[in-house]
């Protein structure tokens, strides 16, 4: 049966990784390849780059770190941040990239993920949908928004709401042709008090290809219950994995006791 | 050499690097006589059935990697690679290059199973295959999936493996001088690099 993957994320800036890593053994902690390469060495079953810095004259050198990930790392590689048009996605999957993850660029013209995914295929083309709940009427009780919640679509790092309902993007874009849903509760991102399950168990069911759960993983219950309440198709996290707090292969013999599916 | 069959679809940057960390002396080429020349053939590709034999259709590669392969050359289809081996697919009702006789189908679930196949699912060796591609690769293990379409042999003996997803599909096939693979052995670790290494050294 298909397992259910683990996916570091590394936010890239200018060709380093953002965030402090702490690990031992590294020669250079700052270097996403290293980084990349010592996941994959820990049984990762993808990585994710997200160009934080994206701006025109930074693309050559997240195209760098591209092509050196490739040479080095035997795994899938998707990289998101900036993508605005085809030529873009081009370039990033040349230089080794697997797939490209486009967020903002999506909204904005959702011509570009069916332009995507005829040009290069769906299985290279995933939507990230960065998701908020909407606060609206009596805004100032929390507990009872959850049960009946909205969850509107924001772009540009979070920054601009769309007015876009989640569910209904997420249907569009597969309808688009998007092969994947990267989808982060910005609620919960931050957190570490677990993922919203109810943004993801809705997402994932309304739609037939894969999504990936993001935002919130404080510890390894969190990926469990994600995987199976929340019925994601795969965990992307962060800092409990940069911070040495949990090693992947941690969190994959401990998704396996619980009875998920994880690569052996 | 191996010739890695360039013809537009998709990027071969991963499958290069992956042969030649195992070993593996490369050119990737869409160029008739580096392929003629070359002792093994890789056809690496993801994308659309139909676009991929149009590529290679107007490369005039169809005829050649046919004429190769009779030849007996040392031959890995790799995803979408596999399937223009086959007969005929579902996706655009497209003839392939039939060399191997049999259909590429399209996922189809009641049950709630997404397409893409997209992940790392189980690999289940054929005991009775011979074939040495698999060899030192422990039973079930995983390795790395991207499709929506997989392939039916008519013929049993060409199988090599099967993956279990919504029904058991052939992961692998491995006839004579054919392997094909419908994962990824570029982007499935240790386990991936072990099969080119095996195919590489076997060939």
């Amino acid at each position: 049966m298909l397992a259910k993957r683990i996916i570091p994320c590394l936010d890239v800036k200018d060709g380093r990784v953002v965030k402090g890593i702490h690990f031992l053994n590294l020669r250079d902690a700052g270097d996403p390849v290293e980084i990349a390469a010592h996941y994959s060495r820990e049984g990762a079953d993808e990585v994710v780059f997200l160009d934080i810095t994206a701006t025109i004259e930074s693309r050559p050198i997240i195209l760098e770190v591209v092509k050196r990930t490739a040479e080095e790392v035997f795994i899938p590689l998707t990289v998101g941040g900036g993508i605005s048009a085809v030529e873009d996605i081009k370039q990033l999957l040349a230089s080794g990239a697997d797939k490209v993850s486009i967020n903002t660029a999506a909204v904005k013209n959702p011509g570009l993920i069916r332009e995507s995914s005829k040009k290069f295929g769906s299985q290279c083309t995933v939507v990230a949908i960065d998701a908020k709940l909407q606060k609206t009427g009596l805004s100032s009780d929390i507990c009872h928004l959850t049960s009946d919640g909205k969850w509107e679509v924001y772009i540009d790092s979070g920054r601009t709401p769309t007015g876009l309902d989640a569910l209904k993007w997420a249907k569009e874009v597969e309808s688009l042709g998007a092969g994947e849903i990267l989808l982060t509760s910005m609620d919960a991102d931050g957190t570490k008090a677990g993922y919203d399950l109810e943004l993801t168990k809705r997402v994932s069911e309304s739609v037939d290809i894969p999504v990936i759960a993001s935002g919130g993983a404080g510890n390894l219950e969190h990926l469990y219950q994600v995987l199976s309440e929340g019925k994601a198709d795969a965990v992307l996290a962060a800092s409990i994995f940069h911070y040495g707090e949990y090693t992947i292969k941690e969190a994959r013999e401990y998704l396996r006791s619980k009875g998920i599916i994880a690569r052996n | 050499m191996i010739a890695v069959i360039d013809y537009g679809m998709g990027n071969l940057r991963s499958v290069s690097r992956a042969l030649e960390r195992v070993g593996g002396k490369i050119k990737v080429t869409s160029d008739r006589e580096i392929i003629e020349n070359a002792d093994s053939l890789v056809l690496p590709g993801v994308g659309a059935f139909s676009q991929a034999m149009e590529n290679l259709d107007s490369l005039d590669l169809c005829s050649l990697i046919r004429q190769k392969i009779e030849e007996g050359i040392a031959f890995l289809g790799i995803c979408l690679g596999l399937q223009l081996l086959f007969t005929e697919s579902e996706e655009g009702k497209c003839a392939g290059l039939d060399i191997i006789p049999g259909k590429v189908k399209k996922f189809s679930f009641k049950e709630p199973l997404k397409v893409p196949h997209m992940g790392w699912n189980a690999v289940k060796k054929v005991m009775s295959s011979k074939c040495k591609v698999m060899e030192g690769i422990p039973d079930g293990s995983y390795f790395y999936f991207a499709h929506s379409y997989y392939v039916e042999p008519q013929d049993e003996i060409a199988v090599l493996t099967r993956t279990e997803y919504g029904l058991k599909f052939t992961s692998a096939i491995c006839q004579g001088n054919i392997v094909g693979v419908q994962f990824h052995p570029e982007k499935s670790a240790d386990m991936g690099l072990k099969l080119l290494r095996n195919f590489i050294e076997h060939r």
